[in-house]
């Protein structure tokens, strides 16, 4: 009897034990994987967008930032205030932010960190962004205006950016190593060439998120990629690099797959100040000796919609301008015998690792030599590719993703890799710049991407999917790409 | 004839006829894409069946096996042809300083881990067929002036040549008439073992990204391609990778089939 009561005591205990046991186990840690490391972790001196991906709004904040449906939200910037001729933007800050090292945010900090992206000689990789403003003044610790130059419709869009986070000066000198933000993550540690770990910020001024930690793993193999994802190393791939992959995923229980839409427009980009790429009608044949549908399908495996134009086609202001430069090789050859080219020529064709570029280059060099183009491909590493095409302007043609959300505005840069340099384009993007009104903002954004449709600056092939693969239980996941961020204080696993 | 001469022969010639019909046929284009019949399994119509672009694999393999022979045949030649003269000499002036030269040049060379070397000059001087064959090429000097020196040592003692250095024939011609003639087999059979392993180096060369660029078919970058889509299309891996089992299994085979007929005696044991 008393052995009895012993022993469901004992039970009793197991039983608790092991409610207490399934409680603690409920995960508070995710690991993210994602296929490119960042060089260093400093959002305001880079374009790398794996900087992004890890510290936009996990440990960099800033005035206004990105949702996860692409919408602009309000930041560190508690609310705003616009003059009546737009050009004077009164921020108040939140109050009670501080950095992670506990020095306060306040509007010293933005100041500062606005000066710093704007300076002459500032390293940030997006000064365009803060082209028009004329000045940053400190109204008193909570608030800060903004004087611009003339208005601009996106001044609240262009500080959402990574590259316009709030930092500090009492931390800024070792940003790039130990990045001290204002974010619900603190930096945690880097092992480099494996993963960064980053800890819940008890501190944090918002809702306090639900993990405690976060590891981002870099896995550059698309191989390693599925073997780590199956074995579950990993819980989530922020975008999966083998598309072929995808139907598994999909049939296997383990996982659930998101696929959405990103900002990167993939483009068969074209040297425009290259003989005979100077010749409107050999840009408007290359166009039309494209199939983008067969690229879609053998180098996405279906993942991308077709563009016709610079623009992403999620955004209400998209223009489908795919019919402008329809498969047709016939009329395509036509192009070229009336460009004094009836026997085609010769170009090179530079491409980046992604399989984006190296399939769909495979592809696209098959299709130009149904036309009469040779173009040899040149298979190159990103580091050759930025140096000698991006720098260097040392090619025919590449393939690249353009990942920047709403970057049209670089077809009105002469000096650009591409060069397309049009008098026309610059004075629509001029006006597009100062016009705060959305329905004439919207009509010049058509204007723009038709101009450049109709200049066959580049040959527009798709806008890249975002393929995201995650355990089952984890929610909270963005299924779009708006800009490049993994937004930790969104993510929880089920119960 | 033994029976690894007989086999090796015929996977040999097999491999070296598929990339000799390939100049004049090929069941499709090699090249020509056809995305919605892409990731077929074999069957009637695509023997070995289709790739990511929907290629017929076996006309690729056809014209991959003449990438293969062409890259290792000119690599070997290369090795041959520079390897070869270097070893007589250096036996011819066995001990002299000019000796010593070829043989610690030879050693240097021979000391590099050869495939990590081919990628270092492919990735200096770009990635494409003709690099990889001078990266292969380099790599066999040193194994033919090694082997043609040893041999050529040992001819160096016996009695022809010490009668044609009596009737004063010079090094170099006594090199060219008596000693060259005396390892031919040696070089031949080492030669098919070079070949077999050139096969290999362009196939790894090519996986790693290196070797013949696209649209020229290659085995190591179907491999490759493949990678990512073995677990549901297991013949894209597959075939090339037998291909190029076949290939080196065979080259082996002969190689070790020739020693064996040649060498004068393993054929007095045998009969």
């Amino acid at each position: 009897m008393r052995m009895r009561s012993v022993r469901t005591l004992a039970s009793a205990l197991a039983l608790g034990a092991s409610l207490l046991a399934s409680q603690a186990l409920a995960k508070s840690d995710i690991t993210i994987a994602m296929q490119l490391e960042p060089p260093h972790l400093d959002p305001t001196s880079a374009a790398a967008q794996a900087i992004d991906s890890v510290v936009y709004t996990n440990i960099f904040e800033g005035l206004t930032r990105f949702m996860g449906d692409g919408s602009v939200a309000p930041g560190l910037a508690e609310s705003w205030e616009i003059s009546e001729d737009g050009t004077v933007y009164t921020f108040k800050l939140r109050d009670g932010v501080t950095f992670h090292d506990g020095t306060v945010m306040d509007a010293e900090d933005v100041k500062f960190s606005l000066d710093r992206a704007r300076a002459e000689d500032s390293a940030n990789a997006q000064k365009a962004l803060f082209a028009g403003i004329e000045t940053v003044e400190v109204v008193d610790p909570l608030t800060v205006r903004l004087t611009l130059a003339e208005p601009n419709g996106n001044l609240l869009f262009n500080l959402a950016w990574g590259d316009a986070v709030i930092v500090a000066p009492e931390s800024i000198e070792n940003i790039k190593t130990n990045p001290v933000g204002t974010g619900a993550f603190t930096f945690g540690n880097w092992v480099q060439g494996d993963s960064i770990t980053l800890n819940r910020n008890p501190e944090y001024w918002g809702d306090q998120p639900v993990l405690e930690t976060a590891t981002f793993k870099f896995i550059s193999d698309p191989t390693a990629a599925f073997a780590a994802m199956m074995a579950e190393d990993v819980d989530v791939f922020d975008n999966f690099p083998a598309p072929e992959n995808l139907p598994q995923f999909e049939a296997d229980p383990r996982f659930q797959v998101l696929v959405g839409s990103t900002e990167g427009e993939t483009i068969l980009s074209t040297n425009n100040q290259q003989p005979p790429f100077d010749d409107i009608r050999v840009r408007q044949a290359l166009a039309h000796a494209i199939d983008r549908q067969a690229i879609i399908d053998g180098a996405m495996f279906g993942y991308g919609t077709p563009i016709g134009t610079h623009f992403a086609p999620h955004n209400p202001a998209y223009v489908d301008l795919t019919g402008n430069s329809a498969h047709d090789p016939e009329k395509a050859k036509a192009l070229l015998a009336e460009a004094g080219l009836p026997e085609g020529f010769q170009t090179t064709l530079h491409l980046p690792p992604p399989s984006y570029a190296r399939r769909g280059g495979e592809i696209i060099a098959a299709q130009l030599a149904e036309v009469g183009i040779t173009a040899e491909i040149i298979n190159v590493e990103w580091a050759q590719w930025l140096e000698s095409v991006f720098k260097g302007k040392d090619f025919g043609l590449t393939i690249v993703s353009h990942t920047e959300p709403m970057d049209i505005g670089i077809y009105a840069r002469p000096d650009y890799y591409f060069q397309y340099d049009s008098s026309d384009f610059q004075a629509v993007m001029a006006m597009l710049n100062s016009t705060t009104d959305p329905a004439e903002r919207a009509r010049l954004m058509g204007e723009a991407q038709r101009l450049i449709s109709n200049d066959y600056v580049n040959g527009y092939l798709f806008q890249l999917a975002k393929l995201g693969v995650a355990r089952a239980g984890v929610r909270g996941l963005w299924e779009n790409a708006p800009t490049a961020a993994i937004d930790l204080s969104a993510i929880s696993w089920d119960e | 004839m033994s029976r690894n001469l007989i086999l090796g022969t015929a996977l040999s010639s097999l491999v070296l006829l598929a990339a000799l019909i390939s100049f004049v046929w090929t069941p499709y284009d090699h090249a020509a894409l056809n995305i919605p019949d892409k990731l077929q399994a074999p069957d009637t119509r695509h023997w070995f069946g289709t790739d990511h672009f929907g290629r017929d694999m076996f006309s690729m393999i056809m014209v991959g096996a003449r990438t293969s022979i062409a890259v290792a045949l000119v690599a070997v030649g290369i090795g041959m042809a520079l390897g070869v003269p270097l070893g007589l000499t250096a036996a011819a002036h066995k001990g002299s300083w000019l000796d010593e030269v070829i043989m610690r040049g030879n050693d240097l060379v021979f000391a590099f881990p050869s495939l990590v070397i081919a990628i270092l000059i492919t990735a200096v001087f770009g990635a494409g067929a003709l690099n990889a064959i001078i990266a292969i090429g380099i790599f066999n000097i040193p194994v033919f002036a090694r082997i043609t020196r040893g041999a050529a040592l040992t001819l160096w003692e016996r009695e022809f040549i010490l009668a044609a250095r009596v009737s004063g024939k010079g090094a170099a011609r006594i090199s060219a008439e008596h000693i060259l003639p005396n390892v031919a087999n040696l070089l031949i059979v080492q030669g098919t073992i070079q070949f077999s392993l050139g096969i290999l180096a362009e196939a790894g060369l090519s996986y790693v990204g290196l070797g013949a660029q696209p649209p020229t078919p290659s085995w190591g970058r179907m491999l490759a391609d493949a990678q990512t889509m073995v677990s549901f299309a297991p013949h894209l891996a597959l075939i090339p990778g037998l291909a190029i089992i076949v290939t080196v299994l065979g080259l082996n085979l002969l190689g070790d089939g020739l020693r064996d007929w040649l060498d004068p005696r393993i054929r007095v044991a045998r009969a």
